[in-house]
């Protein structure tokens, strides 16, 4: 039992690639959505933006985004920043 | 039917014929028919509808299905129907990351570096150095700091786990300080340092570095893990080797380790200074990071005492008038657990629960209550004591990040 499980971790190994097979993730359709995909998504997958909503209320996409770029050092346009930020508390917050 | 977790709907979901007994997962009540794709699922309701939405079971190259909540940077959680014992095996363990840059790490190439300003000097091991030195085994829980914070109510945001960011080894590798006497450790050293392989996808994303108290780092138990529950470390859970911190939570445990360096000043990295923080004296933790701590908020440290339902989810149906197991697990910071209750009055009165096999301090121990539901409606919670007499709370203790969430669960069988 032993013997088979190592095996047949061992073939699945080799087999495996290294990255998760990521689906594409539809975000609501709206006016930045193209910024949207092309600066968070070169980071990290779109889910992290849905996980959160209904929640993300008032300065929560501001305080977000900034930390994107300040903290994690996302290299997105200060006119791109706006952009996505108004697209983020149009589509995935509430007032 | 609805919500009774059994492996049946874990293998439907899975839509795997994989043996059943490595999942370790034991038949339950079978009632009903639920769709057995949402078995396994089950997520619960209290989550936000956006996790609800995007949240689905997909399998990471040599896992089985588990709870996608994200994919990039991979988080996944463990269904609750796998954690119902002591040991949880490695193709079920949840998968934390921060960064998004996880090389697949060749054995034979890797190399661990021990070196910084309060060693004596430089080491470095391959694996087989690392194997040579005296191996130590300790079954310990790894759980992650923000495990339920996606049932935080106010909502705090973060990653919205459910109760599933969490899993049970036996961890086997060197002690730390074994690893760190190839050096020397000076007198003058505070606080040890921990890299790992994985990066973020842009240069400037800060590299998720860890450091524990020299104290800590010292302890026996503390170790450079090469083996999980007997084979190698998966990808996902840090190949070739990671840190194991009993008792502490799974923050530092950091995987696809690279490099240990010894510090005479604490270390100020962004996952030490400003994330992984908790505010001062607000929960009962023994454990202290004294030389992290600010006036107003420190280091998360050990996890607090806890315990899980884990045959039967928030709404499941049970047959009335027949004798009936709940059954779970319970853990703590490395304390042991000297008892878990059950009530069924919603809390008015307790009645011990048998416990399960003891694998030492650091490890998750299952218990089993009996009872015969009547016809209708019956809530059960759970609540978990450790051998210093901790309890969990009954309501939760807001904190900024959303971590230690031990509110006693509370959950409503339907009897027909």
């Amino acid at each position: 039992m032993r013997m088979r499980s190592i095996l047949a971790v061992a073939l699945l190994l080799a087999a495996a690639p290294a990255l998760a097979e990521e689906k594409p993730i539809k975000l609501k359709p709206a006016a930045g959505l193209d910024k949207v995909e092309a600066n968070c998504g070169a980071c990290h997958s779109l889910d992290y933006i849905v996980m959160n909503s209904p929640f993300p209320t008032g300065s929560f996409w501001d305080t977000e985004v900034a930390k994107m770029i300040n903290a994690f050092g996302a290299p997105i346009e200060a006119s791109d920043a706006k952009v996505i930020v108004d697209y983020l508390k149009k589509s995935y917050g509430s007032p | 039917m609805e919500g009774v977790i059994t492996r049946r709907n874990l293998l439907g979901a899975a839509g795997t014929g994989m043996a059943l007994a490595a999942a370790g997962v034991v038949a339950r009540e079978v009632i009903g028919t639920r769709a057995e794709a949402a078995g396994a699922l089950a997520l619960p309701p209290g989550l936000p509808a956006g996790t609800r939405a995007e949240a689905r079971l997909d399998a990471l190259p040599g896992k089985r299905p588990l709870i996608k909540l994200a994919y990039r940077p991979p988080n996944y959680e463990t269904p609750v129907g796998y954690l119902g014992t002591a040991v949880t095996p490695n193709d079920v363990f949840f998968v934390r990351y921060h960064l998004a840059d996880i090389p697949r790490i060749d054995a034979s190439h890797w190399k661990l570096a021990i070196g910084g300003e309060g060693a004596n000097g430089q080491a470095s091991f391959d694996l087989d150095g690392l194997k040579r030195l005296p191996a130590v085994e300790v079954t310990a829980l790894c759980q992650c700091s923000g495990n339920r914070r996606g049932l935080f109510q106010p909502h705090v945001a973060g990653v919205e786990w459910g109760y599933g960011a969490m899993g049970c080894a036996r961890w086997k590798g060197a002690r730390l300080k074994d690893v760190l006497d190839k050096a020397g450790v000076k007198k003058e050293a505070v606080e040890i340092v921990f890299d790992g392989a994985d990066k973020g996808a842009v240069e400037k994303t800060p590299d998720f570095i860890k450091s524990l108290p020299l104290w800590k780092a010292l302890e026996e138990t503390t170790l450079v893990a090469y083996e999980m529950n007997g084979e190698p470390l998966p990808h996902w859970n840090g190949f070739p080797a990671r840190l194991v911190v009993p008792g502490w939570t799974g923050t530092y445990w950091v995987k696809h380790l690279v490099s240990i360096s010894v510090a005479n000043k604490p270390f100020d990295g962004f996952w030490m200074k400003s994330a992984y923080r908790i505010p001062v004296g607000k929960f009962p933790v023994v454990s202290r990071f004294i030389s992290q701590e600010t006036a107003a908020n420190t280091p998360i440290t050990e996890m607090v005492i806890n315990s899980l339902i884990t045959s039967h989810a928030d709404g499941a149906s049970v047959k009335a008038a027949a004798p009936l197991s709940v059954t779970g697990i319970a853990w703590d910071g490395g304390y042991g657990i000297r008892t878990v209750e059950v009530s069924l009055d919603d809390g008015r009165s307790w009645q011990p629960a048998q416990l399960g096999e003891d694998l030492g301090k650091f490890a998750l121990r299952t218990w089993s209550y009996g009872f015969t539901p009547k016809a209708g409606r019956q809530s059960v919670m759970a609540r978990a004591t450790n051998a210093i007499g901790q309890t969990q709370t009954a309501e939760l203790i807001p904190n900024p990040a959303g971590y230690h969430h031990n509110v006693m669960q509370k959950i409503t069988l339907v009897a027909r």
